[in-house]
């Protein structure tokens, strides 16, 4: 409410491209009244690194390796998409019981990893300076051994390949996994009791950044942002890819779409992700972990030639919402055109519309709850 | 003075420490360096978790990263620095307070790293501004960049600290957005292009010429380049002529 | 789960009097006049309800064509996705924007924009969004040359 007799100017206020609270090097552009927001424009581009040009440069297999670069938070499911992508273009490469399942455990992982950090930057943003931070990195830092163990890095995984995975994991690896998978609900509780009903977050984050249903499936929201507006919409259960559908698992959905339901909806899906992983570590069986078609393919680039004309457009749920990839072929072994459809992309277009009226300190917020990483922003 | 090593611990024995006024002042500047928080991409993440609870930079001195240029003294440029930034990481590094420090973090900030074909990546932050230390990996581990940062402090400590004082680096020139690219291309005093041997006319070459001997001539500039990890202290420094953060030519490896 | 195309092409040509689609493949070619009415009435058609643009992108084929790609899915009656595509002329490549229809475009097409060159008419904010305000060309086609980092220097 301005007050009418205190005169106000309108002054323009640059967050960023170095701010301690963006995420990465994002900016944005806020007009305000005193400290309202009346208008937002977001700059971005300032990681943009020629991912898709790039991926057009070399062979499919040989964009592998930039995908971990994407979303440099959920490596796993970056690689899945693309190995879907090409799955797809290929005519359907078969898929191994076991990489099956290795798939599912590597991406439900990467969803807690991704979440834990994305929470603890969340928390950070709101003003718990550090301690929500160093919960969630402690808890990272288990996975990302676990990630370690299976290829060799601890967050550029290049793990997941067309036909499979590209290399069994190592002994010890799933009784580890079970292990940490067990102790999670644990931590969760934990991080709920210091979170969730806690007064300072309510008043912050509770109908902050409203977002509403129809906006929500006008603006291509996806992902947990998407399902904190209430729509009921996970490409796991819509398309089922994989072996998803073996497992129960259940979509959590928010009522009001605010900062807190966004919150909210992240920690419930850990809650399920840790069932799915509990159900796969449970049923994995042995087996090959790549097919011959996707070793032959993988072994030999080159000699991959989908079709001239062919295209594809494969998609998964990763933890930031729908990751897409588009390839289209000319019958070389270069993909004609290499598109990335990135989820966090897509869900700024938003921003605007959540943090008018509000505070510039909401705005950090918001744009914390939105979950964005500028790898994957800018590609 | 100097005190003789062996009197010194045969002093420490008694409970008499001697040490020297620039030992004293090194061993508390390398221990108190504070870090510009500043990510870039993937790398900040390594450098967030480097910060966080497994690996505690605290344990060096360094916890404290500061969001104001103007209270850091080392900058870890941690990520790709694209030809958009460039302008802003220069811009930062100006506001920082003297004596400062750069750590390239990653192959990206680096040399352009698995990127540096594209057409808005720059092919390494050491174009534009002098760098201290550089960390290989992609992205490096913490360990590496405490490692980087350990040598860092090494270097703070074998710096005399009147001169380390008086060394001012001053401002570097902003590069500003072109057609295509920056303008300019490059800092001259930081950075040149790599010059090429005059080509010599050799025979014609044959099947044979898939030998030991390395190609030569005008092949070798696009060929990868190979950045040195080892000076005078040791570690990972890029190698340095008479003044270690004067301007330097970047090297070129012999295959 | 993927809506027949046949079906669909049939129902969009006998909603829609004159316009036309080509099934290619797996995709259905629509003409670029053509593109506002059709993305209305697939999302306002309550058979279809095309209420979700996935993904819109541009591919490029020199000399002389650019295609705009565009994928549809319902998240209502969760199926799709649906690929669009339309050929413009690669000199002076023009066509409507669907930011009025579906909001989540808006970022969508101002990549294009940046990477591709094609004008969206009707975009409230048709600006780069990637690459700097004063950059030159469109580095996504295939014919743009980025500027060389390492060539020597003409002044020394």
């Amino acid at each position: 409410m301005t007050e009418p007799l205190l005169d106000t100017q309108l002054l323009e206020v640059n967050l960023g491209p170095q701010h301690p609270s963006t995420h990465g090097v994002f900016r944005m552009q806020a007009l305000l009244d005193g400290e309202t927001i009346v208008k937002l424009k977001p700059v971005m581009g300032y990681l943009h690194r020629n991912h898709e040009q790039l991926g057009e440069g070399m062979t499919y297999i040989a964009s592998f390796p930039f995908t971990d670069r994407l979303d440099y938070f959920c490596a796993m499911t970056n690689n899945l998409g693309l190995a879907l992508a090409i799955e797809q273009l290929a005519g359907g490469i078969e898929v191994p019981e076991r990489a099956q399942y290795i798939r599912v455990i590597m991406s439900e992982l990467t969803r807690l990893v991704n979440h834990t950090a994305v929470i603890g930057f969340l928390l950070n943003d709101m003003g718990a300076f550090g301690t929500p931070l160093l919960y969630a990195f402690r808890e990272r830092e288990k996975i990302l051994d676990l990630f370690e163990m299976a290829s060799g890095s601890r967050m550029m995984c290049n793990y997941i390949r067309p036909g499979g995975v590209r290399e069994d994991v190592p002994e010890g690896f799933l009784e580890r996994a079970s292990r940490i998978v067990a102790e999670y609900p644990r931590f969760l509780d934990e991080f709920e009791a210091l979170l969730t009903q806690n007064e300072i977050i309510r008043q912050r984050a509770q109908h902050v950044g409203v977002l509403s249903k129809e906006l929500a499936i006008n603006a291509s929201i996806t992902g947990p942002m998407l399902r904190a507006s209430g729509v009921d919409y996970d490409i796991r259960k819509v398309d089922g890819y994989g072996i998803y559908p073996r497992f129960a698992f259940r979509i959590p959905l928010g009522t009001v779409g605010d900062v807190y339901d966004r919150y909210y909806v992240r920690i419930l899906e850990m809650r399920e992700s840790v069932a799915i992983l509990q159900q796969a570590l449970k049923e994995i069986p042995p087996g090959p972990s790549i097919s011959p078609k996707g070793l032959q393919l993988v072994k030999s680039p080159r000699t991959f030639r989908p079709p001239k004309g062919a295209e594809a457009y494969g998609r998964i749920e990763s933890p930031k919402g729908e990751l897409g990839f588009f390839l289209a072929s000319d019958g070389s072994p270069q993909p004609y055109r290499y598109h990335v459809r990135a989820p966090s992309f897509i869900n700024l277009t938003v921003l605007e519309d959540l943090c008018l009226g509000h505070k510039v300190a909401d705005v950090i917020i918001i744009l914390g709850s939105i979950d964005i990483v500028m790898g994957e922003v800018d590609r | 003075m100097m005190v003789d090593e062996g009197l010194k611990s045969e002093l420490r024995k008694q409970g008499v420490y001697v040490t020297t006024w620039d030992q004293l002042v090194n061993w508390g500047r390398s221990n108190s360096i504070w870090p510009l928080q500043f990510g870039l991409a993937c790398c900040a993440i390594e450098m967030i978790a480097t910060a966080a609870s497994r690996y505690d930079i605290a344990r060096f001195g360094s916890e404290i990263f500061r969001a104001s240029p103007r209270q850091a003294d080392l900058m870890i440029v941690a990520g790709t620095v694209t030809k958009k930034m460039a302008p802003q990481v220069v811009r930062l590094y100006n506001q920082m307070a003297e004596p400062k420090y750069v750590i390239s973090m990653g192959a990206c900030a680096t040399s352009g790293g698995p990127f540096h074909k594209g057409y808005n990546v720059l092919k390494g932050i050491d174009r534009y501004i002098p760098v201290d230390v550089y960390i290989p990996g992609c992205p490096p581990t913490p360990e590496a960049l405490l490692d980087g940062l350990m040598r860092l402090q090494e270097r703070i400590k074998a710096r005399p600290f009147k001169a380390a004082m008086d060394e001012k680096q001053g401002e570097y020139a902003v590069p500003a957005y072109g057609d295509r690219g920056l303008l300019p291309r490059y800092n001259p005093g930081v950075w040149r292009p790599p010059t090429l041997p005059p080509v010599v006319a050799t025979a014609t070459p044959t099947s044979s010429a898939s030998s030991s001997t390395p190609p030569s001539g005008p092949g070798l500039g696009r060929g990868p380049r190979r950045l040195y990890f080892s000076g005078p202290v040791g570690g990972m420094f890029a190698p340095h002529g008479a003044s270690w953060r004067g301007p330097r030519a970047c090297p070129w490896g012999s295959t | 789960m993927r809506p027949a195309l046949e079906g669909l092409k049939s129902a969009v040509e006998g909603g829609l009097p004159g316009v036309t689609l080509q099934l290619e493949g797996s995709v259905l070619m629509v003409e670029a006049k053509d593109v506002p009415r059709v993305c209305r009435f697939l999302k306002d058609t309550p058979a279809y309800e095309m209420d979700y643009l996935a993904n819109l992108t541009a591919i490029d084929y020199p000399p002389d064509t650019l295609e705009v790609v565009y994928h549809l899915c319902s998240m209502r009656q969760k199926h799709g996705p649906v690929a669009l595509r339309v050929k413009l002329p690669r000199a002076n490549p023009v066509i409507a924007s669907v930011t009025p229809i579906w909001r989540g475009a808006e970022f969508q097409e101002r990549e294009v924009y940046d990477l591709f060159g094609v004008i969206f008419e009707g975009h409230p904010d048709l600006r780069r969004i990637l690459m700097w305000e004063g950059f030159k060309g469109h580095p996504m086609r295939k014919d743009y040359v980025p500027e060389d980092q390492d060539a020597p220097d003409e002044r020394a």
